[in-house]
């Protein structure tokens, strides 16, 4: 096909979208098509963002086993409100994301509450490698965020435990088809990358798998009972019914 | 080792709950005692050309717990920015484990940790914004910092948490700039649990400078801590 024309380049350009692949993550059985928002698959050393709602239920998927999903959550309204990984571990007495575990913000509120995890093996600790970190900035400039903004982040699908002595021993992935669920609390921009955990011997990256929809429902079950979790509950649902200027806060 | 004599060049105490800040110069060294013991001293570092921070190079407990894969910092410990490069380096420390997992106090946070009731005590990231402001620095500069003096196990099962202090009064350490160094910091005020010893004392900050060996290079700061607590 010829493109030393504009219609030739036009032709040739359109041509191309008939014979593609394209994967995408498959619906989950028991969520009504109508819900779904986002499903997307991103390829290994790649990222994705999104603005997601409050009551959005975001669920990631290691497919094959070797995805590090390296995230980020800032507020969509007030992005200098963000993910603060140390609170996350601090203010819940436990370094280790498991479900009931809420991502905290800097200002006493939860962003996020991983409300289920097939995983187990995750990462508060190490960050990013070089290449996850540019591919990171790249998504937080796309949301007029900079380089201040790219902070501690977490890690999904890969596994980091403390020895004793302070030692980090890296425990790799849970195998293909794990997968992690958030429950967003408040509208917040989601950054994910899909690049090497930095502790990783041989990384073999894979695909990562993401996929939201509708669940404001379930903003209304608490699934931690712990204290501390209660009454960041209690800031993030005062503060956001404030800031609303209907009475129809959901 | 050369052991020709030092120049002081700042010595100063920094009240309790009171921030500080000071630029240490490549080569020079940041001693901080800890007067009376069990007092965490929340930390930041930024890179620094002339006196103009540069907002990309700041500390990450992230890339430096990766780097020397354990989470405890002590002598050797080399403290770097995102992008792995060195900022400082412990060179002396007399307690052997400080914290920089466990972040900074907040009042936001309090109302977690311990309740409503707490939220208008002061607190370390109030003190971050305060005296960060003096070199522009903002909230999107403020990262998971080092808790010098304050003790965080990790078990087994992932609980951790601020316990009492392996610190004790007179104890020091002592930190050499691998280049122009912004150094940030907070006099903890947290009076709900153990890393102050619940109650905040004051600290002494000593920089010095050591004069150029043979070869025309800084030298390296004696392996033992300069000056001593009066």
């Amino acid at each position: 096909m010829s493109t030393d024309s504009t219609t030739g380049a036009r032709d040739h350009a359109r041509s191309q979208v008939r014979p593609a692949t394209m994967r995408i993550p498959a619906t989950p059985p028991d969520v009504d098509p109508s819900r779904l928002l986002w499903a997307e698959a991103v390829p290994p050393g790649s990222y994705a963002t999104r603005v997601l709602g409050r009551g959005t239920r975001l669920r990631l998927i290691d497919p094959d086993g070797g995805a590090c999903a390296h995230l980020l959550l800032f507020r969509s309204d007030a992005p200098w409100e963000r993910l603060n990984v140390a609170d996350t571990v601090k203010v819940p007495w436990q370094a280790y994301l498991r479900a009931g575990h809420p991502l905290l913000s800097d200002q006493g509120r939860v962003l996020a509450t991983v409300i289920a995890d097939g995983s187990g093996h995750h990462d508060t600790l190490c960050g990013m490698t070089d290449a996850g970190r540019a591919k990171m900035l790249l998504a937080a400039i796309k949301h007029g965020l900079d380089i201040r903004d790219v902070a501690p982040s977490v890690s999904l699908f890969k596994g980091v435990r403390v020895g004793d002595d302070g030692t980090l021993g890296f425990t790799g992935s849970a195998g293909p088809g794990a997968a992690v669920d958030l429950l967003i609390h408040l509208p917040v921009v989601v950054a994910l990358v899909n690049t090497a955990h930095p502790l990783d011997p041989d990384p073999a990256l894979t695909g990562l798998d993401v996929l939201a929809w509708r669940a404001g429902d379930q903003l209304t079950t608490p699934v931690n009972a712990e204290p501390e979790y209660l009454r960041a509950l209690f800031n993030t649902e005062s503060t956001w019914a404030a800031a609303q200027t209907s009475e129809v806060f959901e | 080792m050369n052991t020709r004599e030092l120049t002081i060049v700042r010595d100063e105490k920094v009240d309790a709950c009171g921030p500080w800040s000071a630029i240490v110069r490549a080569g020079q060294t940041l001693q901080i005692i800890d007067l009376h013991g069990n007092q965490a001293v929340d930390t930041l570092l930024y890179g620094v050309a002339g006196d103009q921070v540069d907002h990309g190079l700041r500390y990450s407990a992230q890339a430096t717990v990766a780097a020397q894969r354990n989470i405890f910092l002590s002598t050797g410990s080399v403290l770097r920015a995102t992008n792995g490069t060195p900022l400082m380096t412990i060179v002396a420390d007399d307690v052997g484990n400080h914290d920089t997992i466990a972040g900074a106090c907040s009042k936001e946070s309090n109302t977690l940790r311990y309740g409503h009731h707490t939220v208008h005590q002061h607190a370390c990231a109030e003190n971050f914004l305060a005296e960060g402001a003096k070199w522009g620095l903002g909230k999107r500069d403020i990262v998971s910092n080092i808790n010098f003096f304050m003790n965080v196990p990790v078990e087994a099962d992932g609980t951790l948490g601020i316990v009492d202090g392996l610190s004790a009064p007179g104890k020091s350490l002592t930190l050499r700039a691998d280049r122009d160094t912004l150094v940030l910091v907070s006099n903890c005020p947290q009076i709900n649990n153990p890393c102050n010893g619940f109650d905040p004392t004051e600290v002494r900050m000593v920089i010095s400078a050591h004069p150029p060996d043979v070869a025309g290079q800084t030298a390296h700061p004696p392996d033992v801590a300069g000056p001593t607590a009066p």
